[in-house]
């Protein structure tokens, strides 16, 4: 399957993954590799993290059940008439890291953004089973076309930080951490390192 | 003495804002192929020649490059010799709002203690110098938080000289890693004053991609820079390889015998800039 839909065949015969994942699926990603996602997932950044937190806070219930999802750092751009959506890259993970280990508690199965994440939520993600994947930031025209239906699900006053329910098709991902507890980028600065020795 | 009518300036700014946001420079298209050719990885030449495309798709369809369109920053040389008709700061600041409205860019701009959204992606800022002249140049740099947050301010003892400028700015790149979305622009600021060292380090992105400084010293200094970057192979995303940064760019200015203050602005690929000139 091209996700260049025939303006190029760079991306060929990526391994497609259904979402959400399957426990199989889940387990069968592995760190530095270039996947496929279709299927649903939930949207949130800032301030969905800080309200969803906020609820747990007050013992009340989520908008939505986050066991076995992939939740996306994205903060869209609004569409023009009669598009799904605007530009829809990745925005970077870091800020989302004190929140992160609450809600993989929860069951959240993967979060989506850019750039590495702190030792507590790597900690956290071995511990209940979550992986961790990197969009192509800065690819938000391209990962547009990808996102075939935008729903809202909460917190619709805070724009583009809402929390969304997104159908994606072919949306190309990088695999960071995985089940058995690699993380890619420590992958890659590993490798450096023994080539400067 | 030449009149500039302000309903001309924020239909002018109006107009960058949207175009910016949409329609890359040759300048970083040109740097991105150059590293999408000199790329051996196999990920990251995917990459780059996804962000290509990307480029491609948003000026076509109309879909801005990156969802981040950013704070507006506006660069401005005014003439000496020009009167404005109309309230200048007004005319910038309409013009900005007109744009991210009228263009569906994403507005993003927050009370710094509330978070609350501003709703119109104002106020811009802006960065005013008088020169001479008829003429009103601007220039419009919507800037990403991605890159932004990796940027940094330092004020070293003179003695760490050199040495201590090319450790710290390497330290810089090292420890932001993918999260300012490399390949990266690094603008440095060196000398002045605080305040002074940080507006070089923004206004050294200005500068077309890959030109060199024009002092002899400086461009030996940003080529060595973007050698020892590109060598630590952290590569385009952090997924290894030889395109970290596509230009190191550093300007100067004299500063006190007791101060050397180092800044560092990073910019990342989606590096969205337009001009015009009134
Ligand atoms: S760092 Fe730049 S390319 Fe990356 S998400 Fe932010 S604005 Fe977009």
């Amino acid at each position: 399957m091209s996700l260049l839909r025939g303006e190029s065949v760079f991306f060929d015969n990526l391994p497609e993954v259904r979402l959400p994942f399957t426990p199989e699926a889940l387990a069968s990603l592995k760190a530095g590799q270039l996947i496929s996602l279709s299927g649903t997932l939930y949207t949130g950044r800032d301030q969905t993290h800080r309200r969803l937190c906020a609820l747990l806070d007050e013992g009340k219930d989520l908008p939505v059940d986050l066991a076995g999802q992939l939740l996306y750092y994205v903060g869209p751009s609004p569409p023009r008439p009669g598009r799904v959506i605007g530009a829809a890259g990745p925005t970077t993970s870091y800020r989302m890291d004190s929140y992160t280990p609450r809600l993989l508690a929860l069951g959240l199965a993967a979060t989506m953004g850019k750039g590495a994440r702190s030792a507590e939520v790597r900690q956290a993600m071995l511990a209940h089973g979550a992986v961790y994947l990197a969009a192509i930031g800065g690819a938000g025209a391209f990962l547009s076309q990808c996102v075939k239906k935008s729903e809202l699900v909460a917190f619709g006053d805070a724009g583009p930080e809402a929390l969304y329910r997104f159908e994606v098709e072919n949306f190309p991902a990088v695999v960071i951490n995985d089940l058995d507890g690699r993380d890619y980028y420590a992958l890659v600065a590993a490798a450096n390192k023994k080539g400067e020795g | 003495m030449r009149e500039i009518d302000s309903n001309e300036i924020r239909k002018g700014v109006r107009d960058l804002t949207i175009a910016a946001a949409h329609d890359l420079e040759p300048d970083i298209l040109e740097a991105l192929r150059g590293a999408r050719d000199r790329e051996t990885g196999e990920l990251a030449g995917n990459i780059l020649d996804l962000l290509l495309v990307n480029a491609e798709i948003a000026s076509r369809e109309r879909i801005p490059v990156c969802q981040d369109t950013g704070t507006g920053i506006l660069f401005l040389e005014l003439g000496q010799e020009v009167h404005i008709r109309g309230d200048l700061n007004d005319a910038l600041q309409e013009g900005v709002r007109l744009g991210y409205e009228e263009g569906y860019l994403r507005k993003s701009v927050c009370d710094p203690l509330t978070r609350k959204n501003t709703g119109t992606n104002t106020p811009a800022v802006v960065h005013l110098e008088m020169v001479p002249g008829d003429r009103l140049v601007i220039r419009f740099l919507p800037k990403g938080c991605g890159s932004e947050n990796m940027s940094s301010l330092v004020m070293l003892p003179p003695a760490a000289g050199t040495e201590g400028v090319v450790q710290h700015v390497i330290d810089r790149v090292v420890a932001a890693g993918s999260n300012p979305c490399p390949p990266m622009i690094v603008g440095v600021g060196l000398g002045g004053s605080f305040e002074k060292a940080a507006l070089l380090a923004k206004k050294a992105l200005l500068r077309p991609v890959g030109v060199r400084s024009d002092r002899a010293d400086v461009a030996a200094l940003e080529e060595r820079l973007l050698r020892e970057i590109n060598a630590r192979g952290q590569g385009v995303h952090g997924f290894g390889g030889i395109n970290t940064a596509l230009a190191v760019h550093m300007e100067t200015f004299p500063c006190h015998i007791a101060s050397l203050p180092v800044a560092i602005n990073i910019q990342c690929h989606a590096h969205r800039h337009k001009e015009i000139i009134l």
